[in-house]
């Protein structure tokens, strides 16, 4: 890659910030649009954005230093992440990897030296259904074989824009297995905001109270009592936000909403709008779905077109609303809501504390709702066929249905909607799983069940989840998957706070220690008490989640762990004398006798 | 009328506390300990370290954001609690490197006493020892990236009180670190200055003002004299401050 020069970096960056009214708010977008003109950020264009946006120079580095699809040095002409979830994994990711890296002459993460290709990781990309997968210049590939690893170096050798690549390369299945009230008949368009404006806003929220609809995001807050909290707080003005992050590892069902069901997102939103009194509305798209950015541009467009969106909705003079898309840039914690409204601010996405909430003090201090893809699209629906129905479905607690995105060791993989209530045989049975070891539910943050949890049903009473399914059965080991997940949350950590940012390395290293047969049970200990850490004393839901696989494992699975552990041992210092000898063997290029232990 | 006094009760004590207080702001006015690194009385709460974590209500909060509130029962002092505070510490000191006998920090060190107080007798993790640079630039000031702890009072001190945001934070988790706002990254190159708040508030040896750092005799410093669970942190070390050539 040659070298841009400084006075092309400053026209750049007037440019792009001009095109964005020189919002700070708008950081983020504005450095994604940097790094797709240059591959990367440069110092220069930082200092160009802090003189021209008069921010602090540190506070755009710093913005640029979190998100992991930003980067400080020039990238390879074909940017390749490879989706580095444990599902992928066994689904022959390493293998299909190291052929790649092999074949094209490229080193993880470096570009080749004629600056054509960048080959790395990335966690979970929303594919495991679909997987091996991969993001190319933020685009994403499923499917991958050794057949299309070959095709695809070609088309990199031969230089091919990737508008000229097989378009199949690039489709996404829905992989829909199984419909109910909300993936079923498809909906009018501005059918829902037509039902509200005749029904009422009192007596939308009243549907929407009674249908007993809770989050669909994972904490499972009623949307009723959020919206009507939003709508109680006093202020000037208010907003909506959709929370398409979906980065917790194993789900992709928001991304199918998104692709198939777009409408009624929006209409969910825009229904949301209207109750609480909010004239604009985002949708925090996660980077890793920058595939779906023009197609949800071009729903948006037609909507507006329709009289759905922006002034004078359907005809009303008083009813004005506008969806904007934010594209996130490589974070899971933005998706935590308390980061995603950081991220939506152009900043870092480090969770704000809490009070206050978003309901009362969200985006820019105003109170924001922030929910999660699936809830939006229930709500629309709601809106239309009113609560009951909906509450008829599900358990006490847990009304109507849930989407599961199931994935792994089973015949069917997709997208599967249940009412709540159904138990998890029941799911292994729908999606042709057999021989299961354990499931693993509402993704790496949350819950390895075994097999004699299969009767335990997927409610927020009970196993509650953010429709993350994993399934892993008798031959697969489950070390393999409790590593993968503690590199994705030491990956993934904000480094805000010491549980979490030292806690999560702590628990990689020892996790590692174990798988390499070195641990002992002193280590398991170690293990534990980290573990119980990171739950009770971190400042986000990341780091209080993220050693549930740990914890969990080490309790249902002990085995897994004692097989593996030095047993003539309680303790086997992590420090081997030796290894750190060999950096000074390198240096001094001794090999003789006495160099060694 | 008076109004009814507002009561929170810490370890089983009735304390009072004034509307907008924190649990630790009313501890503290209290006189009671709660072990901390990233409060400070005169900063917006941070909440990162997390050692003052306590039990409200039977929910893990960190007593210096969470709003005090009447009624609330709140447990400090446990062995659970303070078991944890000690791994904590422990992390924070294998994070960086913290060879204390070396650290001109050694005695004033909230760390340090901190370490002291929540007993702890090593560092019981494996030690990351990172490379970090040390920035020797400026004339008056040097600062070692090895002790940092990202408490950010410097961060907020510059910003809030200096209005010079001279630090922030880049990269994230493991690789968080403290940058200084100058294209070469150097001290030198900011209007950092010696009557600076920001200079005055790290908790640890990462700020150190040059020429004055071995004007009190090891042994005779702060926390070589009294533990932190009496003395505290910041007013006193303001105090120090000034004895080691504020003005
Ligand atoms: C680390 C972390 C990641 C999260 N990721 C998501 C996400 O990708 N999508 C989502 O809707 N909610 C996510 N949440 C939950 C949100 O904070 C929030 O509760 C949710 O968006 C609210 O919407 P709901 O009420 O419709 O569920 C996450 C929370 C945490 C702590
Ligand atoms: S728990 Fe702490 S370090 Fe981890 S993501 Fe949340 S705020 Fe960041
Ligand atoms: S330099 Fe000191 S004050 Fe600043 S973040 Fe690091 S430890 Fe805190
Ligand atoms: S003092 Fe409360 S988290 Fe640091």
């Amino acid at each position: 890659m040659s070298t841009i020069d400084m006075t092309t970096i400053h026209t750049t960056v007037q440019e792009i910030t001009h095109s964005y009214a020189y919002q700070a708010t708008e950081l983020v977008q504005m450095l994604w649009q940097v790094q797709e003109k240059l591959s990367y950020i440069p110092t220069a264009a930082i200092d160009s954005f802090a003189e021209i946006l008069k921010l602090p120079r540190a506070y755009v580095a710093g913005v640029a230093g979190f998100y992991s699809f930003f980067h400080d040095s020039p990238r390879g002409q074909y940017d390749i992440y490879f989706s580095d979830n444990i599902i992928e994994h066994l689904q022959g990711k390493p293998q299909l990897m190291d052929y790649l890296l092999q074949k094209l002459k490229v080193e993880i993460g470096k570009p080749r030296a004629d600056g054509r290709v960048t080959i790395d990781n990335t966690a979970c990309i929303g594919m495991s259904d679909q997987g091996p997968a991969m993001l190319v210049n933020g685009y994403t590939v499923t499917q991958l074989t050794q057949a299309k690893l070959d095709k695809i170096a070609e088309l990199i050798e031969t230089q091919t824009p990737l508008s000229h690549w097989p378009t199949e390369f690039f489709q996404v299945q829905d992989n829909i297995q199984h419909k109910h009230i909300l993936l079923g008949e498809p909906l009018e368009e501005g059918l829902a905001i037509r039902v509200m404006l005749a029904r009422g806003t009192d007596a939308t929220l009243a549907e929407i109270e009674k249908s007993g609809l809770r989050g669909c995001g994972g904490a499972g807050f009623k949307t009723a009592t959020k919206w009507a909290f939003c709508r109680n707080t006093h202020a000037d003005e208010r907003y909506v936000v959709c929370n398409a992050d979906e980065g917790e590892p194993g789900t992709f069902k928001d991304r199918v909403l998104l692709q198939s069901y777009a409408d009624l997102v929006f209409e969910g939103m825009t229904v949301c709008a209207r109750i609480i009194g909010a004239h604009q509305g985002f949708l925090y798209l996660r980077g890793e779905y920058r595939y779906l950015l023009q197609p949800l541009e071009a729903v948006l467009a037609k909507r507006r077109e329709q009289g759905l969106l922006g002034e004078q909705i359907l005809g009303n003079p008083n009813f004005s609303f506008d969806i904007k898309i934010h594209l996130g840039a490589g974070a899971y914690v933005c998706g935590a809501e308390l980061a995603l409204i950081e991220s939506l601010e152009g900043k870092r996405g480090v969770p704000r504390n809490r009070p206050p909430f978003p309901v009362t003090q969200g985006y820019l201090n105003k109170p924001t709702v922030v929910n999660n893809v699936e809830t939006f699209a229930l709500a629309a629906r709601i809106a239309v066929y009113g609560g009951d129905g909906f509450a008829a479905l599900g358990t006490k607690q847990s009304k109507g249905t849930k989407l599961l995105s199931i994935s792994g060791d089973c015949l069917r993989p997709g997208i599967y909607e249940f009412p709540f209530g159904v138990s998890v045989r029941e799911v292994l049975e729908a999606c042709g799983a057999q021989d299961t070891q354990a499931v693993q539910i509402s993704g790496a943050a949350g819950t390895c069940l075994s097999a004699k949890e299969f009767d335990r049903k997927i409610a927020f009473e009970d196993v509650a989840t953010g429709g993350s399914v994993m399934i892993f059965n008798r031959q697969r080991d489950l070390l393999e998957v409790v590593r993968n997940f503690a590199h994705f949350f030491v990956h993934e950590s904000c480094g805000f706070c010491t549980p979490c940012r030292v806690g999560t390395s702590l628990l990689k290293n020892l996790v590692e220690k174990v798988y390499t047969g070195h641990g002992t049970a002193d280590d398991l200990k170690d293990m534990s008490h980290i573990s119980q850490i990171l739950k009770t004393a971190s400042h986000c839901g990341l780091g209080q989640t993220a050693s549930n696989h740990i914890a969990d494992t080490l309790k249902k699975f002990p085995e897994v762990y004692r097989k593996r552990l030095l047993v003539e041992a309680d303790f086997e210092p992590a420090f081997d004398l030796d290894s750190a000898l060999e950096e000074a063997r390198q240096i001094t290029g001794r090999r003789d006798e006495l160099a060694y232990l | 009328m008076q109004p009814e006094e507002q009561t929170i009760t810490l370890d089983g004590q009735k304390i009072p506390f004034q509307p907008g207080q924190t649990i630790m702001d009313a501890a503290l006015a209290a006189k009671i300990y709660i072990p901390h690194l990233c409060y400070h009385p005169e900063f917006k709460p941070h909440g990162s370290c997390r050692l003052c974590t306590v039990m409200v209500n039977g929910r893990y909060e960190s007593a210096c954001t969470m709003p005090a509130a009447a009624g609330q029962e709140i447990l400090n002092n446990t062995k659970e609690l303070n078991e944890n505070r000690r791994a904590l510490t422990q992390m924070l000191f294998v994070e960086g490197n913290h060879i204390c006998p070396g650290c001109p920090k050694t005695g004033n060190c909230q760390l340090q006493a901190v370490a002291y107080y929540v007993g702890m007798l090593s560092s019981h993790y494996q030690h990351f020892y990172p490379y970090r640079d040390l920035d020797p630039s400026h004339p008056d000031y040097v600062i070692d990236f090895n002790r940092c702890i990202l408490c950010e009072l410097c961060v907020r001190a510059s910003r809030d009180v200096d209005k010079k945001n001279i630090f922030a934070i880049s990269g994230r988790g493991i690789k968080a670190h403290l940058i200084i706002n100058s294209p070469s990254g150097k001290l030198e190159d900011t209007d950092f200055a010696v009557g600076d708040k920001a200079a005055f508030v790290c908790p640890v040896g990462a700020i150190l003002r040059k020429r004055t750092r071995y004007t009190t005799p090891i042994g005779e410093r702060l926390y070589d004299q009294q533990s932190i669970r009496i003395v505290g942190d910041s007013q006193q070390l303001h105090a120090g401050a000034t004895k080691y050539g504020r003005k």
